[in-house]
């Protein structure tokens, strides 16, 4: 999609100039060499800055990776892992940054793994994701030519599962297990990939870290808004006329955003924001907030991976929650109970409701079972597939109770909008 | 200082065997799956006896006693204690 320079609230920080991969020559022309910076400097600079984590969980950098200098004083040896799963069907913002500026996500990488003292860096992505892949090798090779002092990247393969980019299960998977989460504590910070103190950080979440480094906490700060400084990249979709990743200071609003993807041909009804973890908010509730974490909390929101799915009344949001929920049912590590026995039962009675099939006592059978999986899985798939399904039945109330009656609708017969991938076999 | 403990189950060890909650009803209760739904307060010195039972029973060995604060359990932010 086109983006703007001059629109309002637009800024391009991590956005590629041109189409193309920028090989080590042109990212070095643009913004200089990477500068080597004390461990104490650049977490200072990270936590001044303000920088969140952009994989979905918001959590302060600095302290992150403080948190490993700290355990690490004690052990000696760190890892520090880039994660480039991106196993959210309907993100594409991480690919799309590798795809484009390899070597700027490589030099967050390699700030972090100086500033925690790791002697392995690894960048993890997923089997589907061939193209990250073969893009990350290009560049690692581009930079082993250019340099003998680089530190060794490594790069790891993992299963397109749902659960397979969380943490944990990416540190296992890192570590040669199955590529399941597992119970915390310990935290990755305390024991991570072969029991060492290990930073995990996605891969936007670096290349944000590299451009502090180069211009520090105060430019940095000059977009977006105290609570929710810089950029975040976004990946729009739906029922906008230019759908694709763009990039957005967290004061811009979702109308501008989507305004930025074309805009919307049909008056829209609901936004999905944050993808298959996030929650379905009206249109009109949501269409004048800004990216801001605080202005989204306010209607019960989060940025999560910044994906916003945009769908107009033409679209059945029941259908379209029917079909995810069953995929996040199926996307279960299988180990713990509330999860694997739990959702399957819940996608199962949320489907009979979709297609009418099921008893006036249904829809109070999932709200029960919903709150009762919360927060007893060791990681935290129920609790984000009940969030999802939440909001699905708070925003489409009407829609569900017609389902309930009725049966589908006369738009359940839509083509689906939001991706659902076949799922892979294993989780090697 | 006094240090306040909790009952937590590990869910990838539990396999819903149900003994603690027939040990500690008054604590545990058991979602329609059979799995125990663990109540989060702290215990007291008389809870924690039958808490205590309760995790000696086990089969799985899925139960134990906590401190509630412990600082790798609130590395997240978003954690609801």
């Amino acid at each position: 999609m086109s983006v703007s320079t001059e629109a309002e609230g637009t800024h391009r920080r991590l956005l590629p100039e041109r189409a193309v991969p920028e090989d080590l020559d042109a990212h070095l022309g643009g913004l200089g060499p990477r500068p080597i910076l004390e461990s104490s400097a650049i977490i200072e600079a990270l936590e001044q800055s303000g920088l969140r984590g952009r994989g979905g969980a918001d959590f302060p950098t600095g302290v992150k990776w403080r948190a490993v200098v700290e355990h690490t004083r004690r052990g000696g040896e760190a890892v520090v892992v880039a994660n480039a799963a991106e196993c959210e069907p309907a993100s594409f913002k991480d690919r799309f940054l590798i795809a484009h500026r390899p070597h700027l996500v490589l030099d967050g990488l390699e700030h972090a793994a100086e500033a925690v003292g790791a002697r392995r860096a690894v960048i993890y992505t997923t089997r589907s994701h061939s193209d990250v892949e073969a893009a990350l090798r290009v560049a690692i090779r581009e930079r082993r030519r250019r340099s003998d002092t680089e530190r060794f990247i490594d790069v790891q393969v993992g299963p397109n599962r749902y659960v397979a980019g969380e943490e944990t299960a990416l540190i296992a998977r890192v570590s040669g297990h199955l590529a399941k989460p597992r119970v915390v504590p310990p935290r990755p910070f305390q024991r991570g990939v072969d029991q060492l103190p290990t930073l995990v950080q996605n891969v936007e979440t670096l290349a944000h870290a590299a451009l502090v480094a180069r211009f520090g906490a105060a430019w940095f700060r000059s977009a977006g808004t105290q609570r929710s400084p810089g950029t975040a990249l976004l990946t729009v979709s739906g029922a906008v006329r230019s759908p694709g990743v763009t990039e957005a200071a967290c004061d811009t609003t979702i109308g501008a955003i989507v305004d930025r993807a074309g805009g919307v041909e049909a008056e829209p009804a609901a936004v999905l924001l944050g993808g298959y973890f996030g929650r379905w908010v009206a249109a009109d509730r949501i269409w004048n907030k800004t990216i801001d974490a605080d202005a989204l909390r306010s209607v019960g929101a989060s940025l999560g991976t910044g994906v916003l799915v945009i769908v107009n009344a033409t679209t059945c949001g029941i259908t379209e929650t029917d079909r995810v929920l069953t995929f996040l049912a199926t996307q279960t590590a299988g180990q713990c109970g509330p999860c694997h026995v739990g959702l399957p039962a819940i996608a199962e009675t949320f489907h009979k409701v979709a297609v009418g099939r099921a008893r006036p006592a249904a829809l109070e059978l999932l709200t029960r079972w919903s709150n009762d999986v919360r927060g007893r899985g060791a990681c935290r798939h129920p609790d984000g597939a009940m969030l999802f399904l939440a909001s699905a039945m708070e925003v489409f109330a009407a829609d569900l109770r017609h389902h309930l009656k009725h049966g589908a609708c006369r738009f359940s017969s839509q083509p689906p909008l939001l991706p659902v991938p076949a799922t892979e076999a294993g989780w090697w | 200082m006094v240090v306040r403990v909790r009952l937590r189950v590990d869910p990838i060890k539990c396999k819903a065997h149900g003994m603690c909650g027939e040990l500690f009803p008054e604590r545990i209760r058991m979602d329609d799956w059979g799995y125990p739904i663990i109540d989060p307060r702290a215990l007291s010195d008389d809870a924690l006896e039958h808490a205590r039972r309760a995790v000696a029973e086990c089969p799985r060995s899925a139960l134990r006693v906590d401190p509630i604060d412990d600082p790798g359990a609130r590395a997240r932010p978003d954690d609801p204690d």
